[in-house]
């Protein structure tokens, strides 16, 4: 039941994952951030198994900053996107492949081009305008197809994920915790505050 | 004396010098010429063939100039064999990058790639160090068009106009005389052809003896690179005034 979304516009992208830490059934933390920042405009948001996350994003991370160290320039999105799905497709021909389900935002800093990639523990990625992992994908794609385009500006943006988040609240069985919202522009990558504690009843 | 620091080509000489580099060093300096220019809209390279024999089949292959990447290319001046391992090594390093990133290797990391290895041979040994150095010209979207050379130390540095090989002092303040910062690409060819035909040996040059190749950007704006064939050298050669005059080659 972890959400992970994330939606493109004309200079911004939004990552949002839900805030819950979840074992089984049981609400374990309802602060989580499930988001690793890579680099200056490079933002990765996981779910999936609890230890394999943690593992593999920390171990992205690292090696996404070693290569701005050693080379003195960073990664664009797309060259991060193709370097965490080799190394998840590399993981799952081993002896214990990560079971991570990620999305990818970034900004390129140099055209200043959004990008968004959505890559799931059997190494597919594509390069998307907005997508979801998890039952997300069941309540939000409809929304978002409907409503998206790929030149909005980033307060539509938000207000189709408001529309997106109302409606897991509207539909999920299990209550998330909110989300986190975070949003990568040219300037960076920032933590959005987004206030989430209007009560959405169920239909 | 100076032979006990000789053999081996990773001690210092009591003045702090490695013989084994320096002598790589003077081996290319009696090398072909190999120059490079940078144009606002692109890079030449152009290089000196020793032609060493009439019956040597002269067009079968680049002897000189190569293509490492999609985004790269190279001139060579030293020890051809030695060029081709390095060579090869820098199109597998050019080829793993894009497999790992889906996107050309910035000209910089492959040149440093190629310098790491040539450093090695001063330190940690080996039999003697690569007799070769190179000028590269490449592209990438982060820094535009790029001129390198390195050299057997494995020290490497960005260029606007350079040379290595035979009278490289000569072409450089050639270059150094001659060179506009605003030249264009057809601008850059003509300074090459001129530079090469005043440090060569023979004055009157045909596509026998020199090797010519470009990067630049198609008007679609795709980058592309291209090693000459013989009837464009020809033709910037006669644009130039510097072509051999023709049916006239019993005078060798």
């Amino acid at each position: 039941m972890e959400v992970l979304l994330g939606i493109t516009g004309k200079d911004f992208t939004i990552i949002c994952a839900s805030k819950a830490a979840m074992r089984g059934a049981t609400i374990l933390k309802a602060s989580d951030d499930k988001t690793r920042n890579l680099n200056k405009h490079n933002l990765m948001a996981y779910s999936g198994e609890a230890g394999d996350t943690t593992q593999f994003a920390e171990y992205v991370q690292a090696n996404v900053q070693l290569y701005s160290m050693r080379s003195g320039t960073h990664l664009g999105p797309d060259a991060v996107a193709n370097f965490v799905r080799g190394e998840v497709a590399k993981a799952l021909r081993s002896r214990r492949p990560y079971n991570v389900n990620l999305l990818l935002g970034g900004v390129d800093p140099t055209t200043g081009k959004p990008s968004l990639y959505w890559c799931d523990y059997l190494a597919a990625l594509a390069k998307l305008p907005y997508a979801a992992h998890g039952y997300a994908q069941y309540y939000c794609l409809s929304i978002l197809d409907k409503h998206h385009h790929p030149d909005i500006e980033l307060d539509q943006g938000l207000k189709i994920l408001r529309m997106c988040t109302d409606e897991l609240k509207r539909r999920l069985p299990i209550d998330f915790k909110g989300v986190l919202v975070k949003i990568i522009t040219k300037d960076g990558i920032r933590e959005h505050d987004y206030v989430d504690d209007k009560q959405i009843l169920p239909a | 004396m100076s032979r006990r620091y000789d053999s081996r080509t990773t001690i210092f000489s009591p003045e702090g010098r490695l013989y084994q580099v320096e002598y790589a060093l003077e081996a290319i300096s009696h090398a072909g010429t190999a120059l490079g220019i940078l144009a606002q809209d692109g890079i030449v390279l152009a290089a000196e063939r020793k032609v060493t024999s009439k019956l040597l089949e002269q067009d079968t292959s680049a002897e000189k100039l190569y293509i490492l990447n999609d985004n790269m290319i190279c001139a060579v001046a030293g020890m051809t064999a030695d060029a081709n391992i390095l060579i090869n090594y820098a199109r597998q390093a050019a080829q793993r990058y894009l497999l790992t990133y889906n996107e050309d290797i910035p000209c910089e990391q492959l040149v440093r790639r190629l310098c790491d290895l040539k450093q090695g041979y001063t330190q940690h040994g080996g039999l003697r160090p690569f007799g070769v150095s190179f000028i590269y010209a490449g592209y990438d979207p982060q820094r535009q068009f790029q001129l390198y050379q390195s050299n057997p130390s494995g020290n490497y540095g960005g260029w606007k106009a350079t040379s290595v090989g035979a009278n490289n002092a000569s072409a450089q303040s050639l270059l150094k005389q001659d060179y506009k910062e605003e030249c264009d690409l057809k601008e850059a060819c003509g300074l090459a052809v001129k530079v090469l035909s005043k440090t060569m040996d023979s004055t009157k040059l045909s596509s026998e003896k020199i090797e010519f190749a470009t990067v630049g950007r198609t008007p679609e704006g795709k980058i592309y690179h291209h090693l000459w064939g013989a009837d464009e050298i020809d033709a910037l050669l006669k644009e130039h005034g510097l072509a051999k005059p023709v049916d006239k080659d019993n005078e060798e």
